[in-house]
């Protein structure tokens, strides 16, 4: 057929008006953006039943209280509650992101056995019996061969029914370590201890006091209960009270006081004893307190050693400042001095938790509205004594692998000595076991940690999540979330008014993991004899309704309950304790390195948004970081422009940071609140484990610095270390 | 419409945020995330792609140490009313996708409406706007906790702050089943108000007396807005977006920094209350 130009033209437009009249292509046209539309793009979140429920948040040692929002079986919000005496209503952004961990990549879903290397990766799912029956059958090994003191656990307090079975399991099977995480809950107990002699912990009635003279604690940025010290700020700042901020870094806390007043690093102390001097010499103290045993000696001290001139020089703050310091803080009504650095998870320096105490107790506010307190729980654990067989009373008596209780005598647990201990072979564990802590990342010195974990050849992880000790251990026996368990929670840190809360499952258990409360005992029953007898309970649950007793109704329907009043221990104060008399030097804090080769001073700085301790910033909580604390896969470290200027680096640049323990490429910020020739670095960051929103993000502060031990108490002082800083 | 506005007063719902008392702990940014059902990729470090409804900006005075001094500024969206619900990103919007309630004086985004042109990203002079560049992933169970009131957004869609809308509609429901029309002042709040832990936003109607945030702003809307409190501002006051959200400061640099001043202007004298 030949095609012209006619014929073309109504093949063309015939089949153009064809095509419009039939339905078909635009039909189809319909069909396909609906089929795609309906292709799983995006999920549509199932509507359901709404309800609410109330438990505790024990994300940290805050306790603050919380109210779910369920649809159906699913949480999808969590809320801080309302009238709770912690945190009525508000919550921080650790507590608000608690689903992703619930629900979160991270969890540790079934019993899991290593199969390959130790941190390899490589996992083999395993039933509870079997997991459970391999931790009895290697405990009675170690047990029958004479080794039963070398089991030792790292757990993340001392308080609450968790910890004592821990504490329980291992006394009656026969060892005597039980360690607990280190914070500046264990340095005021032993400033208690020392100038008290009072065995208590440390409460402060911040909402009450007029005057907040702050030794670098991060008020806003973590320290204490949180949410609580948010409460108590914004009421400062609506009733017209002062904070005073001291520390060489213009932190959130520094920002938000009323004055901020840089210090050289490390001499908090002298300062502390500086102003006592102004205090005392002006006859400022209350005249009560100058009774006291030891205040003519501590007079002495501070009027002969810490002259005005010399802590001048010494701490870097001028004379006038410091004088007219000490005065606003003498006359205030009721004035508050608190220390422990940042988010306190660094116990410190004895020394400074004794001058800031005694400029406490110098205004007259211990035991006082608005002051600080010895605050001592309603002992609720009341369990019966157990029997004890001949290997566990023989275990118990040997000495604990970290000394503590026998080379330093007032300190309960010293995990910062254990490294050192392993590593230099002077002592060992066969087994360990870690609940609710993640030693391999939060404790300084990572790489000697690693190396001592190394050298213990069974290693038992209790963790939820997949964490950085998690993956290094030879079983994992995962807890459920507190989402989805019952567990007391013993007074927040700080409190003055001791209370017990009750978290409770709000959302059944989402997978193949028990209580670890249940796992201890049922270890214990494997175990047999003696040690399964001190267990007399059925589960968890029922140990934790008869130990609650009476209290048990209450928690549950109120989610808390005041547990004794603040709890007046009358112990006489000592201005100068023998542990004070056995320093010879105040003025400032050792750090680790020479000035020459490292010319700089790297001091770690807490910031809100990331956790540092057992738990790891969930996603959402890691995306409210800002870009200059992590920008891509590196940390920013914060250096004053003159810093910056005198090392040749600008903005957002690559640099290598250097310190006598390690190394990290960090990117510089430069900072003008930052006091020249410091290095601040962030908190929190450079996790390897977790899930791919947390792994590989920045570089861990604790790889960068060592563990010094405080001459007192063994506790770790370090509070910095001498670094370089070198463009890349 | 008409016949409503004769026996209800038109609502104005708007924010207070201290910040004296903000500290810059990100609680309102998660609070949001978490109440929205806001995504969140593998690297969020790139703020410009990292979809934040409330960001919280973190300001200088530009002063060298040691009298440098920082102050946190939470961003919502500012539902601005410009003139007459006139909102620089609804009167572009080709796609009504944006729209201004004259009810409750919120600027709504509808994302199935939204074809991602972003004229509105361009209008809005806050950068309280995000564009969905991907498509969202939650990893394995976390779809689970997804509240079913806000839905989920799709890849080529603009998102910001709806000032909690789905609560104001539940709160609403409430109510009518209980034979009100009007709402109490903490029936209806937003997330990041609820979860502030230093109670540093405040949130309510601005049209009402009996309300915390009418009482610390003192709007007069007469003057499109204007704050009578000397101590609040608002963001770009000089455009004319008659923004909702109200800043109070008593530091001057502070409600400087809220505004494109000249230096060293006199702020009494080109700006009298």
């Amino acid at each position: 057929m030949k095609i012209g130009r006619r014929s073309f033209l109504s093949f063309v437009i015939g089949g153009a008006a064809g095509t419009a009249i039939t339905p078909l292509p635009w039909k189809l046209m319909d069909d396909s953006s609906i089929w795609s539309q309906n292709w799983p793009w995006t999920p549509v979140p199932p509507d359901g039943e709404y309800s609410q429920s109330n438990s505790v948040c024990t994300l940290c040692p805050g306790g603050c209280g919380i109210t779910v929002r369920k649809v159906d079986d699913r949480v999808v919000k969590i809320e801080g509650m309302k009238g709770h005496p912690v945190n009525d209503g508000g919550l921080c952004l650790m507590g608000l992101s608690g689903l992703q961990l619930l629900y979160g990549p991270t969890r540790v879903k079934t019993p899991l056995k290593r199969v390959g290397k130790r941190g390899e990766g490589k996992w083999e799912k395993i039933s509870w019996d079997e997991a459970i029956s391999e931790v009895a059958k290697k405990l009675a090994d170690i047990r029958s061969n004479g080794g039963s003191h070398t089991v030792g656990s790292i757990v993340d307090s001392e308080n609450g029914t968790v910890p004592n079975l821990f504490k329980r399991f291992l006394t009656t099977y026969g060892s005597p370590n039980f360690m607990t995480m280190p914070s500046i809950q264990d340095s005021y107990a032993m400033t208690l201890q020392v100038m008290q002699g009072v065995s208590a912990q440390v409460g402060f009635d911040a909402e009450n006091a007029d005057f907040i003279l702050s030794f670098g604690s991060g008020i806003i940025d973590g320290w204490g209960s949180p949410v609580r010290m948010f409460k108590a700020n914004s009421a400062w700042k609506a009733n017209g009270k002062k904070v005073v901020q001291i520390e060489p870094r213009l932190s959130n806390t520094a920002a938000k006081s009323d004055k901020w007043i840089p210090i050289n690093p490390g001499t908090e102390a002298a300062l502390a004893l500086g102003l006592a001097n102004v205090i005392i010499t002006n006859s400022l103290d209350s005249k009560k307190i100058s009774q006291s045993s030891g205040f003519d000696s501590f007079k002495k001290l501070v009027q002969n050693e810490y002259g005005t001139e010399k802590v001048s020089k010494i701490t870097g703050i001028n004379s006038a400042t410091i004088v007219s310091l000490a005065k606003n803080f003498a006359r205030a009504s009721k004035p508050l001095a608190i220390c422990g650095k940042g988010q306190g998870s660094i116990p410190g320096s004895l020394n400074e938790f004794m001058a800031v105490h005694a400029l406490n107790a110098l205004v007259g506010n211990i035991n006082k509205e608005g002051g600080v307190w010895a605050v001592t729980d309603t002992k609720y654990i009341n369990w019966p004594k157990p029997e004890m067989d001949s290997i566990a009373e023989n275990g118990i008596q040997k000495e604990r692998i970290d000394g503590a209780g026998s080379e330093y005598p007032h300190t309960k647990s010293l995990l910062n000595r254990l490294a050192e201990v392993i590593n230099s072979g002077d002592g060992s564990l066969e087994a360990l076991f870690v609940s609710g802590a993640n030693p391999l990342y939060s404790m300084p010195d990572s790489k000697a940690i690693k190396n001592a974990f190394d050298n213990i050849p069974f290693i038992v992880s209790f963790s939820s999540y997949m964490d950085e000790t998690a993956s290094n251990a030879d079983l994992i026996l995962p807890n459920h979330v507190y989402l989805e368990r019952y567990e007391d929670v013993p007074t927040p840190a700080g409190l003055s008014k001791p209370i017990v809360g009750l978290t409770r499952p709000v959302v059944k258990p989402q997978f193949n993991t028990k209580h670890v409360g249940d796992v201890v005992m049922l270890i214990a029953k494997a175990l047999g004899g003696g040690i399964a007898d001190a267990f007399p309970w059925e589960s968890y649950e029922a140990c934790l309704k008869e130990t609650l007793g009476v209290k048990w109704d209450i928690l549950v329907e109120k989610g808390f309950e005041f547990n004794g009043d603040k709890c007046i221990l009358e112990g006489d104060f000592n201005f100068y304790p023998d542990a004070m008399k056995s320093l010879s030097d105040f003025s400032s804090v050792s750090i680790e390195g020479s000035a020459i080769s490292y010319p700089l001073i790297l001091i770690p700085y807490d910031t809100i948004r990331l956790a540092n301790g057992y738990i790891g910033d969930p996603p959402f909580a890691i995306k409210a970081v800002e870009d200059t604390v992590l920008k891509g896969k590196n940390s920013c470290v914060e250096i004053n422009p003159k810093t910056g200027k005198e090392l040749g680096l600008t903005e957002g640049r690559y640099a290598s940071l250097l310190t006598p323990r390690g190394k990290a490429k960090v990117r510089v910020h430069l900072y003008e609140g930052i006091m020249p020739g410091i290095v601040a670095l962030p908190r929190g960051l450079g996790h390897t484990a977790y899930d791919k929103y947390l792994a590989g993000k920045g570089c861990n502060f604790n790889e960068l610095i060592g563990s010094t031990e405080d001459p007192v108490s063994g506790l770790d002082e370090a509070w910095g270390i001498r670094a370089r800083l070198t463009k890349v | 419409m008409k016949e409503e506005g004769k026996h209800k007063k038109a609502k104005k719902y708007g924010m207070v945020i201290n910040l004296d008392e903000c500290t810059g702990c990100g609680a309102c940014m998660v609070a949001c995330m978490a109440e929205n059902n806001v995504p969140f990729k593998e690297d969020e470090s790139n703020k410009l792609d990292s979809i934040a409804w409330m960001r919280v900006y973190k300001l200088t005075n530009g002063k060298p140490y040691p009298e440098a001094e920082i102050c946190y500024l939470p961003r919502p969206c500012m539902h601005c009313e410009g003139e007459h619900g006139h909102a620089p990103c609804v009167s572009v919007c080709p796609a009504t996708a944006t729209d201004y309630n004259h009810e409750t004086g919120i600027v709504s985004q509808i994302y199935t409406r939204c074809f991602g042109c972003r004229y509105c990203m361009v209008a809005c002079p806050y950068h309280a706007r995000y564009f969905n560049w991907w498509d969202p992933v939650w990893p394995e169970e976390s779809t689970k906790y997804l509240s079913p009131n806000v839905s989920p957004r799709m890849r080529g869609v603009v998102e910001k702050c709806s000032f909690c809308f789905h609560r104001y509609q539940l709160a609403m429901d409430k109510a009518y089943l209980e034979g009100r029309t009007v709402l109490e002042e903490d029936e209806y709040q937003t997330s990041c108000a609820q979860a502030c832990p230093a109670g540093a936003i405040t949130f309510g109607d601005l049209n009402n007396p009996e309300h915390k945030v009418h009482q610390l702003a003192k709007p007069d809307n007469k003057h499109g807005g204007r704050p009578g409190n000397p101590n609040v501002f608002r963001l770009l006051e000089r455009l004319g977006t008659n923004p909702k959200v109200y800043y109070m400061s008593s530091r001057e640099w502070v409600r400087q920094a809220g505004d494109n001043y000249i230096n060293n202007e006199d702020l009494a004298k080109n700006y009298r209350h």
